[in-house]
């Protein structure tokens, strides 16, 4: 007799992640796009249209919001949904929470949106939400914690796979970042406003400890949890070293929250708290690279498959672009380095390398593995995922090659002194110098939009393909 | 005692040196021990692999 349900579909709660794993590419869409339009404003400022409320400005933390959290966050609800369900041998806990934590997650990235077109912004980088919204995050985020930890606590294996140690550093440590960098007052109860309880140098070191925290748990901690399940998964062999993954885990847990102070070098920070950050970063290399090979050398033995599988080519670029992203990051932290880096474009073209090269492609990768296996059926086309590989890799590198250029032209200009002691460019001329960096900077933001336009669409044929033959499946079973 | 904690200059090397010998444990206690107990911690790696039946199960139902 035909059963068209599968048996791990039966065993676990797979539609809670179906709809996470499609709002995912639905924000990345959305977040992708506004990203590029907010880099053709920078490069062709005609672009804005006197319209106040699509200005760089505000469009930017709209783009920031649907491609961290509503993009990233959606990918890490939906992997972390399916990685402990799969590891613990266990059906997700939590009821109605469930389900709760996912209204939840996309009314907050709309209520974002909403408020930041229409002037709305706490002013703090990745954290622009307004107290109300603040809350409902605080709520979805301690429901998501209990979910979490409730299944793992009714696990049948005896040990908590390594994975699941790096989603749950993220859960607690998001929450911790979450409430203390949002401490604040609202200027009234019916009112969106509100002001911090920190100022000064104390705010900026709270906002910098919540900033790289975030780049360290949500967008570091959280991602190798997927690359420790599905890259082991994908390639069809266990982990190269476990053990090295638990030193992993430790060492970057005990270095990441003492390194946000390397974002306020020379500034009025103590001089002591900003070395501290840069000497964590720069002992943060050896976790990050220990983890980088251990994922690569996961396919030792096995390197034919990168020919064939473009599914395994987004992993594996993905961990190199992590490698790279994360040497670059604490050669900007030395205080030298950072005194040339620092508010140029190279810190804009380092977080692309990490968001778009490392985040973007370790989801992209695990979304096409996740996808055939939740719909129970086969990829639409394993060639538009190589068109995708291609469009997505082009993009990231004409990006941050432009942001380079541009971002080392701007230190070098703005330190530049003329005979005389005078500053030898205005800054004005400064602006003028980036301009054909922003249009390829845009041009690459084009490629990658594009790749992700045909992920959607090969998404959205696997997606059919599959609730047809579901669908087909039970009406011949109901027939027998 | 909780006075002298609550200097900076006393707390904050404490503070370094508990968490660097709690490291240190740590990865004492992942590469310590004989070959025996290597093994055992590697055989953790192949906790994804242990559910691949259920795919194989989906599989043979629906080609049945």
């Amino acid at each position: 007799m035909a059963a068209s349900v599968p048996a791990a579909a039966e065993q676990y709660d797979y539609e809670i992640i179906k709809k996470f794993v499609v709002m995912a590419i639905v924000w990345a869409v959305v977040g992708m796009l506004v990203g590029v339009y907010i880099a053709s404003e920078l490069a062709w400022p005609f672009l804005n249209f006197d319209i106040p409320y699509i200005t760089f400005g505000r469009f930017r933390p709209v783009h920031t919001g649907a491609v961290i959290f509503g993009f990233g966050g959606s990918a890490l609800f939906a992997t972390s949904y399916y990685v402990v369900q799969r590891t613990c041998q266990a059906r997700l806990w939590g009821g109605g929470l469930v389900p709760f934590t996912f209204w939840g997650w996309q009314a907050i990235i709309v209520l974002a949106a909403i408020s930041y077109v229409t002037g709305y912004s706490q002013g703090r980088e990745y954290a622009e939400m307004e107290w109300p919204i603040d809350i409902l995050i605080e709520i979805v985020w301690v429901c998501y914690m209990m979910i979490y930890i409730g299944t793992l606590m009714k696990r049948k294996q005896p040990h908590i796979y390594v994975a699941n140690w790096f989603y749950l550093s993220f859960i607690l440590a998001t929450a911790l970042l979450h409430t203390f960098n949002n401490l604040a007052v609202p200027v009234g109860l019916f009112t969106m406003k509100s002001y911090s309880l920190f100022s000064g140098v104390q705010d900026a070191m709270t906002q910098w400890w919540y900033g790289h925290n975030a780049v360290g748990f949500f967008l570091t901690a959280a991602f190798l949890g997927m690359m420790y399940y599905f890259v082991p998964k994908h390639a069809g062999r266990p982990v190269y070293s476990y053990r090295l993954s638990i030193v992993h885990f430790w060492a970057l847990s005990f270095m990441y929250m003492w390194v946000g102070t390397h974002h306020l070098h020379w500034t009025a920070l103590p001089d002591w708290a900003s070395t501290l950050g840069a000497t964590f970063s720069i002992m943060l290399l050896l976790p990050s690279w220990g983890g980088m090979i251990n994922g690569i050398m996961t396919l030792s033995g096995a390197w034919d498959k990168l020919r064939t599988d473009y599914v395994m080519r987004f992993m594996i670029v993905a961990l190199s672009f992590y490698g790279m992203s994360t040497f670059e990051g604490p050669l900007m932290s030395l205080k030298d380095v950072n005194a040339l880096s620092h508010y140029t474009d190279w810190t804009v073209g380092h977080v692309h390398s990490g968001a778009l090269g490392w985040v973007a492609m370790i989801s992209f990768g695990s979304l096409y593995h996740m996808i055939p296996r939740l719909w129970n059926t086969k990829l639409f086309s394993d060639k538009l995922v190589g068109v995708h590989f291609w469009l997505a890799t082009i993009g990231v590198l004409l990006y941050i090659t432009a942001m380079w250029i541009s971002g080392i032209s701007q230190g070098l200009m703005w330190r530049a002194f003329d005979d005389f002691g005078n500053l030898q460019y205005s800054f004005v001329e400064s602006v003028a110098a980036m301009h054909p960096f922003y249009a390829m900077r845009a041009i690459g933001g084009m490629f990658f939009l594009s790749g992700m336009c045909v992920m959607a669409y090969n998404a959205y044929r696997t997606i059919r393909q599959g609730v047809r033959a579901g669908v087909a499946g039970q009406t011949a079973a109901a027939a027998a | 005692m909780l006075s002298w904690l609550a200097q900076p200059e006393n707390s904050k090397p404490l503070g370094l040196l508990i968490f660097f010998i709690t490291f240190c444990l740590i990865v004492l206690w992942v590469y310590a021990g004989g070959k025996k107990r290597g093994e055992q911690m590697e055989a953790h790696k192949n906790i994804p692999f242990l559910d691949d039946d259920l795919d194989q199960e989906a599989k043979d139902k629906s080609n049945g």
